[in-house]
């Protein structure tokens, strides 16, 4: 679980780097996948629910993202 | 038996855990955008999939299970379509 | 012990670097990936306090929605991007800014720190009467029960927030399709991710709703989540909003709210008061207004998220 945070800490000094989008990507499963261990580690089964409806706006938010980055070149 | 579970999840979790720290340092490390791409949706993925994986014994139900199981499919099919997307505009950009 | 202590130091510590990273970023794009990275964040933090309730919506209002809802506005504002920089507010205005905000921060600090110790709290209260409502999760039952004003209000402001959006339309384009006439996106991936995805979110979509009453989820999560399914088949081309001047439409986006204030007119006739509930009706009272608040709150998301109409019908 130590690892999660610490790898989660590292995705977001990644958006100070280059490519903001594949590192939202990174976090959003960073963070599925530390919800997925928080559940497990709380024994508290309702956080999947929170984990799956974050996958869900989580695929959507980035479709959003990735749309909107060519109409901001127009 | 529980144990064995216990020491299958343990195990998975952490390969899981390192995919992605491998995946965020690819993304850290590699020179151009599609590299990085190729190293975060790879690592993504499997990533994802192993901590899924291990954690499955854990669920106790066979819904929980496969809840946890749809979880990963969503961020997989998620993750292939807004890498393609990604690299679309990547290319339009070099252009 | 320590581990779980260095967890929510490192938790804590992303909060704010991200929190910093949002306002500190130049462009308006930069600032909204980082306000949705912040969300993220922020819900891992409330679920590490306890709270999955308020953890589910802000990862489904604060980061999804919102964060879309923003990054449809910088989008709009793509063509101002030189006034952006030549538009600067006046020095003294500036200061202003900057010392009304650290006053109103400080205060926020002197008042967490002078709480009375215990906290003021009516949640024993709440707890011991939550038998009466059947529910078993003590949010859905303050949310819906006792502090139904509030939820109510909440909706209503979500059909106001409609009326404003629609209110910009051009005067031509009134009564036509809402957002932009796109044409249909040739990206094979998305269309397919498009027709995959909506069907399973939408079950999701239900089931946050449903498990509200037992579990953390409910009306608001549960429509943000069906709004963004929609919205994504929009993306991709696959489906058109009806047009504004559609009344069935307007019917969709009222419905929740006159729902909501109907069951609590009749509490005042049959029960003790506005908005309260007849004892031994309270959880399918309750259930009723949840579904018809999660299709408004839905419909209205999807007509905030895709703007005002641009074109004549």
């Amino acid at each position: 679980m130590l690892t999660v945070v610490a790898g989660l800490w590292r995705v977001l000094r990644g958006p100070t780097d280059a490519d903001r989008m594949m590192a939202a990507q990174l976090l959003g499963t960073g963070g599925i996948a530390a919800l997925l261990l928080l559940a497990a580690g709380m024994g508290n089964g309702a956080i999947v629910d929170a984990a799956l409806s974050l996958s869900v706006l989580a695929a959507f938010a980035s479709v959003a993202f990735a749309l909107a980055v060519p109409g901001r070149r127009r | 038996m529980s144990l064995l579970a216990d020491a299958f999840t343990v195990l998975a979790v952490l390969a899981g855990l390192f995919f992605l720290a491998a995946g965020t340092l690819g993304l850290l490390r590699f020179p151009d955008t599609l590299s990085r791409l190729h190293a975060l949706t790879k690592a993504d993925g499997l990533g994802l999939g192993l901590i899924v994986l291990g954690l499955m014994p854990q669920a106790g139900s066979l819904l929980g299970a496969l809840k946890l199981l749809l979880v990963w499919a969503l961020a997989m099919l998620a993750g292939a379509t807004v890498g393609q997307m990604i690299a679309r505009i990547a290319r339009r950009e070099s252009q | 012990m320590s581990a779980t202590l260095l967890i929510d130091l490192a938790l804590a510590f992303s909060v704010l670097a991200a929190a910093l990273w949002t306002v500190a970023a130049r462009r308006a794009f930069e600032a909204v990936v980082g306000f949705v990275a912040f969300g993220l964040v922020l819900s891992l933090a409330w679920v590490r306090l306890g709270t999955v309730d308020v953890a589910l919506t802000e990862a489904a209002v604060g980061a999804g929605a919102s964060g879309v809802l923003l990054l449809g506005a910088t989008a709009r504002l793509g063509a101002q991007t030189l006034a952006e920089v030549r538009d600067q507010p006046a020095m003294a205005l500036r200061i202003a800014t900057g010392f009304f905000c650290a006053l109103l921060a400080v205060a926020l600090g002197w008042t967490l720190l002078n709480l009375g110790d215990p906290a003021p709290s009516l949640a024993p209260l709440a707890a011991a009467n939550l038998a009466a409502t059947e529910l078993g999760n003590p949010v859905s039952g303050v949310l819906l029960a006792w502090r139904a004003l509030d939820t109510l209000l909440e909706a209503v402001v979500l059909v106001l927030a409609v009326i404003g959006v629609w209110s910009v339309a051009p005067d031509g384009a009134w009564g036509g399709i809402p957002g932009d006439i796109q044409p249909p996106r040739r990206d094979p991936a998305l269309r397919l991710a498009a027709q995959i995805i909506p069907p399973i979110g939408v079950v999701i979509g239900v089931h946050l709703v449903w498990t509200g009453a037992e579990a953390p989820g409910g009306a608001f999560q549960g429509g943000t989540v069906l709004a963004a399914m929609w919205v994504l088949a929009w993306m991709a081309g696959l489906v058109r909003p009806p047009a504004v001047s559609s009344r069935r439409l307007r019917v969709w986006v009222i419905l929740g709210p006159i729902v909501f204030i109907a069951i609590g007119l009749l509490g005042s006739f049959l029960a003790d008061g506005f908005l309260a509930y007849p004892a031994a009706f309270t959880k399918p009272l309750i259930l009723l207004v949840e579904a018809a608040l999660t299709f408004s709150i839905a419909v209205a998301l999807v007509l905030l998220l895709v703007g005002p109409p641009k074109a004549a019908p």
